[in-house]
């Protein structure tokens, strides 16, 4: 770095001092290019830190553990046992007369119904439910978990803060104590909240699952992989061992590359106006959404699969075309099942990245609220993502730990897939 | 007959015709030796015979039923209705729709509408009876076609491989095929917007609210579509998330390939490139719930006034989801560099800094330009962590503590929900798509450009 003659006083301590400072100024360097990967890996384990913090203590719901009596006079007064007035008779009352008896003291109207805005609604059809499946329990008691209101749930999992001034929170003074009373015998419980797993979506938070979305996301999963895949490969396999250089072949080749960089919600516009508005296919539907999922799968998953074909060799076609196999026969049946693992780890990493894809179905309206679980593809649906962004936007604060726990669900999802892929490559990676 | 039934037994037909045909060729001869082709492919030919036809007939009727049933039942409306505006005409047929199916249906049910729904399920339950009879025809048919022209001398595997060949090249025109859609569907409502909105207007206007009255007298929301605020507020929150992703990417991507030990690279590597494999629905619900309220309650105690939509949280947390671009393409990029540089370099005595930042870089740096290009053109994209964590209403300003709303934040707002399919309001949505096709697809031309100019030769 010295010119020679430039500096006559330069002498062997000018230089060491040069070169320690050449040193520090690498030191310096490696340790912000370490620091940058470890604020990345740092980001990494916020976020997931942050989203467990906040999720896991959805899968335990609060329960009440109450006295049920199942008083014949409230569910069959005529005495008749017929099926349908057992199924229409009032299970309200049987869970508040329950929690009158615990607490006698309480009178007023208002403060009766605090009280029993402790219990969720879901208690009555859980109760009639049983009742259905059980007709004998008229007339018999039975000590039973209950859910307990997304308030009550929230207050004894401690989200809501105690110390603030009463009108700042959800819950009163009384239902506090009432609820302190009843820890105190007891009778509140966190348990396994299986409903999260096996109901639709709800306005009340307790009540809410993600059966229904993670059904939708299935069908819509289902559409996507069987238009995508074929048309993907097919797609792959003429533009890597049939396509003539052509310019049919270059446009064709543009496209794909392009649409792979296409924003995703623009490919939300086209299935709107075309798919929805022309060829009027059914909004919410996961129909749709899957149709266009595969669009934007497609490029996903040709652009590996091309790969995985140039990286069978060609001594094997040769091979299958001095044995007198015709072209298809070359591909069809030595060339694709070579490089089907390939294929397949691209496909699996597409799918999962239209597993977490929701801006295009926001789009073709598959964020309407829908308590009912689809029984198909074209029923009205919703998505994992979805039920994410809808429950984000809820203002109850019970919700944040329903999203988080919706988020570790669909995380859980794409964690498994992507593990498919790494094994699958695992074995792909074949030295020829 | 329902989809299902019905595709079934065109399947099972189609079965069937395979082993018609394969049958009818060993028959033909006196040793199977004899023949020009395998007789597996007198049965293809026979099967392509079957599904082609009605495969295309089906999709086709598939895709034209909608319409066509809905022309069918407004021709047969009474013609006080008719003479309705047309989107008074729609709305009466979506109500004829919905009682038809048994959906909710939003005004009271009379005798004309009544009569429609009843056309409708006749028209269906009709079409479906025509489309069975149709399908199955068309499938005989191939089939009786396809076993008449089995003979000794026709070339099944020539020809069965010619239309194989012809179905893949068809699968591969589905790329051409959604371009074209992508543009002609976003162009087709542009300009229809364009004609209520002047287009100079769209483009320099300074004020964004696109509240359009109801009734037409109704005073203060005539609606106005200047998308400038959009635009600035998505190059706003882009230029904060490249400010995050660019350097930590770029100095990650230059520890990965250069210094990291071989087994720090196996495990770093594919953690980072976890940050892009997250669902952008939890970077939103995590920018929303986790950080906006952290910088908030940081800005108070500077003294700050931190809007809890703040472009500057939308842009860091979107910058973290672009690190694992910025750093895979670099270090692709990086890694790609011949090793000869490097050891001329240390040859002249340089440290490994030195050559990095003097040799390595400057060789590398248009594949990290290209790079970068495409991250930008993914910022702006980006979606659910804006629509999640930035504002909704427009501010024209350059403070990243102010709330901004972006280009694709207003199209998921506009769209959802209920939509009236003439309002400008709507239309302007497809306005601002096109525009966002627009951007990212230069972005990424010009990004390959660049790859491919300035990519030195080495070797």
């Amino acid at each position: 770095m010295s010119r020679p003659g430039g500096h006559p006083a330069l002498g062997t301590e000018a230089v060491a001092a040069r070169l320690r400072g050449r040193y520090r100024a690498e030191r310096r360097f490696r340790v912000a290019c370490l620091t940058a990967v470890v604020v990345a890996v740092g980001f990494l384990a916020v976020l997931f830190a942050s989203i467990v913090a906040k999720g896991h203590s959805a899968f335990r719901q609060t329960h009440l553990g109450l006295e049920i009596h199942f008083d014949p006079e409230v569910l069959d007064p005529a005495g008749t046992h017929d099926p349908e007035a057992l199924a229409q008779a009032n299970y309200n009352s049987l869970v508040r007369g329950a929690l009158a008896q615990l607490f006698p003291e309480v009178t007023g109207r208002s403060e009766l119904r605090e009280l029993y805005d402790l219990v969720s609604n879901s208690a009555a059809f859980d109760l009639q439910n049983l009742v259905t499946a059980e007709p004998s329990l008229v007339g018999a008691s039975r000590h039973l978990w209950l859910l307990a209101s997304d308030d009550a749930d929230m207050l004894f999992k401690g989200a809501i803060p105690r110390a603030v001034p009463e009108a700042e929170r959800r819950v009163s003074d009384r239902q506090i104590a009432w609820l302190d009373a009843l820890a105190g015998q007891g009778r509140l419980e966190l348990r396994f909240h299986t409903r999260f797993f096996t109901s639709g979506d709800s306005r009340e938070p307790e009540m809410a699952g993600i059966w229904g979305a993670v059904k939708g996301s299935f069908y819509t999963m289902l559409v996507t992989l069987v238009l995508a895949f074929p048309l993907g490969v097919a797609t792959a396999v003429y533009l890597e061992e049939f396509a003539p250089r052509n310019r049919l072949t270059d446009v064709i080749e543009v496209n794909i590359n392009n649409l792979a960089a296409v924003p995703s919600i623009v490919f939300g516009l086209l299935g709107l106006a075309v798919f929805l508005n022309f060829f009027g296919m059914p909004r919410s539907a996961p129909l749709v959404g899957g149709m266009v999922l595969s669009l934007i799968t497609l490029p996903r998953i040709i652009i590996p699969a091309r790969a995985a074909l140039t990286g069978v060799p060609p001594s094997i076609r040769e091979a299958a075309y001095g044995l007198g196999a015709s072209p298809m026969q070359v591909v069809f049946h030595h060339v694709l099942p070579l490089a089907l693992p390939g294929i397949l780890t691209g496909t699996i990493i597409g799918m999962s990245q239209a597993l977490g894809e929701s801006a295009p179905l926001l789009m073709i309206g598959m964020v309407a609220f829908i308590v009912d679980v689809p029984q198909g593809i074209f029923d009205p649906a919703t998505v994992l993502p979805v039920q994410v962004y809808l429950w984000a936007d809820s203002p109850e604060r019970a919700f944040v730990e329903k999203t988080s726990a919706a988020i570790l669900v669909l995380l859980g999802f794409l964690m498994v897939m992507n593990l498919a892929a790494v094994v699958l490559r695992r074995r792909a990676e074949r030295r020829w | 007959m329902n989809l299902l039934p019905l595709l079934t037994l065109l399947l099972a037909l189609s079965a069937a015709g395979y082993a018609l045909g394969r049958r009818r060729a060993i028959r033909l001869v006196a040793h199977p030796r004899q023949l020009g082709s395998l007789p597996g492919y007198y049965g293809s030919w026979i099967l392509l015979w079957c599904l082609l036809p009605s495969c295309l007939a089906l999709g086709a009727w598939l895709a034209l039923e909608g319409t066509v049933v809905d022309g069918m039942v407004a021709a047969g409306l009474p013609p006080e209705i008719q003479e309705l505006p047309a989107e008074r005409v729609g709305l009466f047929l979506n109500d004829a729709q919905n009682l038809a199916t048994g959906n909710i249906v939003s005004g009271e049910v009379d005798a004309t509408l009544r009569a429609a729904a009843d056309r409708y399920l006749d028209l269906r339950q009709r079409g479906r009876w025509a489309r069975s009879i149709l399908i199955v025809l068309l499938t005989l048919g191939g089939a009786a076609i396809g076993y008449r022209l089995i003979s000794r001398r026709l070339r099944a595997m020539r020809r069965v491989e010619a239309a194989f060949k012809g179905i893949l090249l068809a699968a591969s025109t589905i790329a051409i095929f959604t371009t074209v859609g992508i543009v002609l569907s976003l162009l087709f409502e542009a300009l229809r917007f364009f004609q209520a909105v002047p287009i100079t207007e769209f483009l320099f206007g300074l004020e964004w609210s696109p509240q359009t009255a109801l009734r037409a007298d109704q005073v203060g929301s005539s609606g106005s579509f200047g998308a400038v605020p959009l635009f600035a507020g998505t190059l706003l929150i882009s230029a904060i998330a490249m400010a995050v992703a660019v350097p930590i990417g770029l100095l990650a991507a230059i520890y990965l390939a250069e210094y990291a030990a071989a087994r720090v690279r196996t495990v770093a590597k594919p953690l980072v490139e976890i940050l892009a494999g997250v669902p952008t629905v939890v970077y939103g619900f995590f920018a929303a719930l986790t950080v906006a309220p952290a910088v908030r309650g940081f800005g108070d105690r500077l003294g700050l006034d931190v809007s809890s939509e703040s472009a500057l949280v939308a842009g860091c947390v979107m910058g973290v989801m672009i690190i694992p671009f910025v750093s895979s393409i670099s270090d692709d990029v990086i890694t790609a560099v011949p090793q000869g540089l490097r050891e001329a370099s240390y040859g002249l005595g340089a440290t490994q800094s030195e050559t990095i930042r003097k040799v390595v870089f400057p060789a590398a740096l248009p594949g990290i330009v290209g790079g970068i290009l495409l991250a930008v053109s993914r910022a702006i994209g980006e979606t659910m962590i804006v629509v999640m964590a930035a504002g909704l209403s427009a501010n024209l300003t350059a403070n990243p503590l102010e709330a901004v709303t972006t280009v694709t934040v207003q199209i998921v707002t506009l769209l959802v929900g209920d939509l009236e399919f003439d309002s400008p309001k709507t239309l302007s949505a497809f306005a601002l798509g096109l525009v966002l096709f627009a951007v990212t697809l230069a972005l990424n031309v010009i990004a390959l450009k660049v790859v491919r100019r300035y990519r030195e030769q080495y070797e």
